[in-house]
């Protein structure tokens, strides 16, 4: 069991996290004809905008509340009525996802009674335009939290309560933020390949996936509909992915009654086996020979990739279910977590990180923990680091602003993990250096410490 | 926050703005941020135009007071570029959390990071950021770096511009302030000479302004201060011992640029580095300055000879341009064209300017563009996201040069497209820039990938092949049908 580290600095160095409304935004992304809407000042809505065009090269809805000096002195409620007025006249979205910033929280406003107020004063203008509140103040959470609080809040808003007439061949499936456009896709054509009907929330895929549409919309365009979140309830099973999905998963049972499953991670033999059966056992199908063939191709690419994982020391940075979703993957193949650094110390999936400890802290400590290492894996922030310690940079999660394609990139169940392999093992192979005398001088080897033999990882 | 209002109240009296002077007393008290529309807004906060202004500054430790988002969200975002430092890269955050928050920590966290700081890198100063949460919460800033002044014996300076004070444009002018009261004139140089000048605004963007250097060099004219592109602490604190200033961005810095010379008489001018004629006009404006202030004439004439070298250069290489961009048009959407001369090159070269916006611009400015442009029907205020994608996506310009934020109604209206704002990744000024710019709008003009993305899929423009199966067919009368299913469509 990984011990958790506590931040101990009062330096920040390079921060890890993006902020927890940037990450409840992402969430509410997923959905057609959305707008999500900052509640607080300019800027923050400026900065997370930015940062998701870098990532995403998308045209990006996002508006702000634009608080200014004296909404933050007598209060933003006005500012709240006007932003979502206007967002309705203007473009029509079919969700506002209200996702309130450190500045309205430290305040203390009551945001979830203004909603309430303004949708009782407007019924009429506001009809055919679902409003639903994430609290997400920057000061707690990062991407992860942010997305499950608006996830939630979507379920809690927006599906209908009570136990209704189930879909026998109806699934709903609650993917976590660490799933790419290429993993949501993926996804759904497996559990289709069951003959089953799966309804995703939030569906990144339809979204920002990066198409040319025929005219200019302002919200959203894609994703999943807000009929198909009212009716999750006629869902035969609820499938989640991520243990920051549970709260989400958790809250939809408890409107509805739909049982649910929890994958930590869907990378990786074992656990793709187990996805597997469970749609073959809910659908009463036999696995299709596709997949079958795709879960040898997995066994190949293992048995082919492993020479060039075993024994290499990785650092990862990333939030807490990616970094259990990777870690897993990398001592599946026989690596040493050497570095392991997460965003929050809420999640529960830490201390089942294969590590010997989880840093709760930013990019200067990633750099500080992984020198000697092999690999570092985290966002594009991470390039700083790895120039300075001139250790190969494995971009994964958000942002990636310095690579095209990250959407695209396909990381779960048996053919995303093999991609992952291959990935891997070629960046080693790119970086090989060959053999010289000096390095391998038995007599100067001695001489040196012996860090270079790690003793093998506990519990393997 | 008084000391802060007050401070916010003498960046809008701008003596040396002319829009601000066209104003009666009563719109110049109000300011020159427009209010925002809540739901309707756009555009970057006070600390993020702080921000901007002073993080070029390559040795100095950059501190943000605040929650995570406002720098986690925001770091190493910007292209200017460094020649050595790369300490302004890093970035510091005191990522308060909500038990900070609470227990009102803030002001000690903030102390302690900058010791922590101060240890770990020993930067020549550490700027101090306020934001919206800790003004918000009362977190003194000007008091920690005070103290952390004396006892650490680094220059540690707080840089009042919360977000939620106004726009990014006012955030330029505190993070000016902020240099005048704690920074420029605390050192003093052991080597000033008759040459120094300072350049102001001036961002260094993809290295642009090495572009511009060697030209300075050549004329025995030294660089105290470029502020802030890849600055140094130390260049920035003896800037005061410049003979003379060039204001490149202006509506950024004006206030620091005549506030510069009223204390330490140091005359300044407006130019621009971007496009031929306003390259050679700054040159010349600048070693007229130094001979005012009392440099040897004969600059005067060796200025002239390298503006003549340079610009015969210049002009051959746009010559051989003509031909590939003569009667292209150009829409210039950006928030105020900076340099007619650059609209002049372009339409030199048989460029046809289809429309500009002129939502920052002056009146003068205005005036000018009509003369330019002959008529007044091609500037428009701003363009919804909506008629802008309707403009282009029925070709009424053959590129549109602009910023990030309109780069996708570009894009996904099938449009040439090429950045001209701070995320650009090409060097634009002085003359080599020039031939740059022409040579990228060549470029992305005639990339060949423009005809294929706009080629509808071949099945939804004849639906009668539908049915025919390409292998009764050979294979060039297949092709032959696809390339008239093209033509057809484009006529």
């Amino acid at each position: 069991m990984a011990r958790i580290l506590l931040q101990s600095k009062s330096a920040a160095v390079n921060p890890l996290k993006s902020s927890q409304p940037l990450g409840a935004a992402f969430a509410f992304l997923g959905v057609d004809g959305a707008m999500p809407l900052f509640h607080g000042s300019q800027g923050c809505t400026s900065f997370a905008l930015v940062l998701f065009v870098r990532h995403f090269k998308e045209a990006i809805p996002l508006q702000t509340t634009a608080m200014d000096e004296v909404a933050t002195i007598l209060g933003a409620a006005d500012h709240l009525e006007e932003a979502i007025l206007n967002l309705k006249n203007r473009t029509k979205p079919k969700l506002i996802g209200v996702c309130t910033t450190a500045l309205v929280e430290t305040r203390g406003e009551d945001c979830a009674g203004d909603i309430a107020n303004i949708k009782l004063k407007h019924t009429q203008e506001l009809a055919g335009t679902e409003v639903v509140l994430a609290n997400t103040p920057d000061f707690d959470g990062a991407i992860e939290e942010g997305w499950a609080r608006a996830v939630t809040a979507m379920i809690e808003g927006i599906t209908r309560s009570g136990e209704r007439a189930r879909h026998p061949k109806k699934i709903a499936i609650l993917p976590g933020c660490n799933l790419t456009v290429a993993d949501v896709e993926h996804m759904r054509d497996m559990v289709e390949s069951f003959g089953l009907k799966p309804v995703i929330l939030p569906d990144i895929s339809g979204s920002l996936d990066g198409t040319v549409p025929d005219r200019w919309v302002a919200t959203t365009y894609g994703g999943t509909s807000v009929e198909d979140i009212r009716e999750l309830g006629t869902a035969m099973q609820c499938i989640a992915i991520g243990e920051h999905m549970r709260r989400p998963a958790k809250a939809l049972l408890g409107l509805t009654g739909v049982p649910y499953v929890l994958f930590q991670s869907l990378t990786g033999l074992q656990d793709t086996d187990r996805f597997v059966s469970l749609l073959s056992s809910i659908s009463g199908a036999a696995v299709p020979a596709r997949v079958r063939r795709r879960r040898a191709q997995l066994q190949d690419a293992m048995l082919d990739g492993h020479f060039h994982f075993g024994g290499k020391k990785i650092a990862i940075a990333a939030e807490p279910d990616q970094l259990f979703q990777l870690a897993t993957f990398f001592a599946g193949l026989g690596s040493e977590i050497a570095a392991a650094v997460t965003t929050t110390d809420r999640s529960k999936i830490l201390e089942k990180v294969p590590a010997v400890s989880v840093q709760i802290g930013d990019l200067g400590d990633l750099e500080s923990l992984a020198v000697g290492a092999d690999l570092l894996v985290t966002h594009s922030h991470g390039r700083q680091a790895s120039e300075r310690l001139r250790i190969s940079l494995m971009r994964i999660g958000f942002p990636v602003f310095d690579r095209l394609g990250s959407q695209h990139k396909l990381a779960i169940l048996y053919q995303g993990t093999r991609d992952l392999i291959f990935e891997v093992a070629n960046i080693f192979q790119a970086n090989q250096h060959a053999p010289t005398p000096e390095a391998l001088d038995p007599l100067r080897n001695r001489e040196i410490s012996h860090e270079r033999c790690s003793p093998p990882l506990a519990g393997q | 926050m008084s000391s802060l209002s007050a401070k916010i109240k003498d960046a809008f009296d701008e003596p040396a703005c002319d829009k601000n002077r066209g104003k009666d007393a009563k719109a110049r008290k109000e300011g020159c941020s427009k209010s925002l529309t809540p739901g309707a807004a756009a555009g970057g906060c006070a600390f993020d135009g702080a921000k901007i202004v002073l993080q070029p500054i390559t040795d100095v430790a950059h501190l943000v007071h605040a929650p995570l988002a406002c720098e986690g969200n925001s770091w190493d975002n910007r292209g200017a570029v460094s020649s050595g430092p790369t300490l302004w890269r890093t970035s510091f955050t005191t990522d308060l959390t909500e038990l900070d928050l609470v227990m009102g920590q803030g002001e000690r966290k903030l102390f302690k990071a900058i010791r922590e700081i101060k240890h770990t890198y020993a930067p020549p100063a550490i700027f101090v950021y306020s934001t919206c949460v800790t003004a918000l919460i009362g977190d003194d800033i000007e008091a920690v770096c005070k103290r952390a002044t004396e006892k650490f014996g680094l220059a540690v300076v707080p840089i009042n511009a919360p977000g939620l004070a106004g726009s990014k444009n006012l955030g330029n002018k505190l993070a000016a302030e902020a240099l005048l009261d704690h920074v420029i004139g605390t050192v003093e140089p052991d080597d000033p000479g008759p040459y120094d000048i300072n350049i102001l605004g001036e961002f260094n963007l993809s290295g642009e302004f090495w572009l511009v250097k060697p030209l300075l060099d050549r004329l025995g004219i030294r660089v105290r201060a470029c502020i802030p592109g890849d600055a140094r602490y130390r260049d920035i604190a003896s800037a005061h011992r410049a003979r003379a200033a060039m204001m490149v961005c202006s509506t950024a810095l004006i206030s620091l640029a005549r506030k510069m010379e009223e204390r330490w008489d140091i005359p300044f001018f407006e130019g621009s580095f971007y496009g031929i004629s306003d390259t050679s006009q700054a040159l010349r404006n600048l070693v007229r300055l130094l001979v005012r202030k009392g440099a040897d004439p004969e600059i005067l004439e060796r200025t002239e000879t390298l503006i003549a070298q340079q610009e015969a250069i210049a002009w051959k290489k746009l010559e051989s341009y003509r031909q590939r961009l003569q009667g292209k048009r150009v829409l210039l959407n950006t928030g105020g064209v900076k340099s007619w001369s650059v609209v002049h090159a372009l339409m030199e070269i048989g460029i046809e300017i289809v429309g500009t916006s002129v939502k920052k611009s002056t009146v003068q400015d205005k005036e000018r563009i009509k003369q330019v442009l002959k008529h007044d029907k091609h500037m428009f205020e701003s363009m919804a996201a909506r008629e802008l994608y309707a403009m282009l996506s029925e070709h009424r310009a053959d590129i549109m040069l602009s910023g990030g934020r309109t780069q996708f109604i570009a894009l996904k209206a099938k449009t040439p497209w090429l950045d001209i704002n701070q995320e650009r990744q090409h060097p634009y000024a002085g003359y080599d820039g020039m031939v740059e710019l022409v040579r990228q709008i060549d470029l992305a003009i005639h990339n060949p990938i423009w005809s294929q993305v706009r080629q509808p899929a071949p099945w939804d423009c004849q639906p009668d092949l539908i049915g025919e199966l390409p292998c009764t067919r050979n294979e060039t009368a297949y092709l032959f049908d696809e390339f008239a299913c093209a033509t057809a469509h484009e006529c």
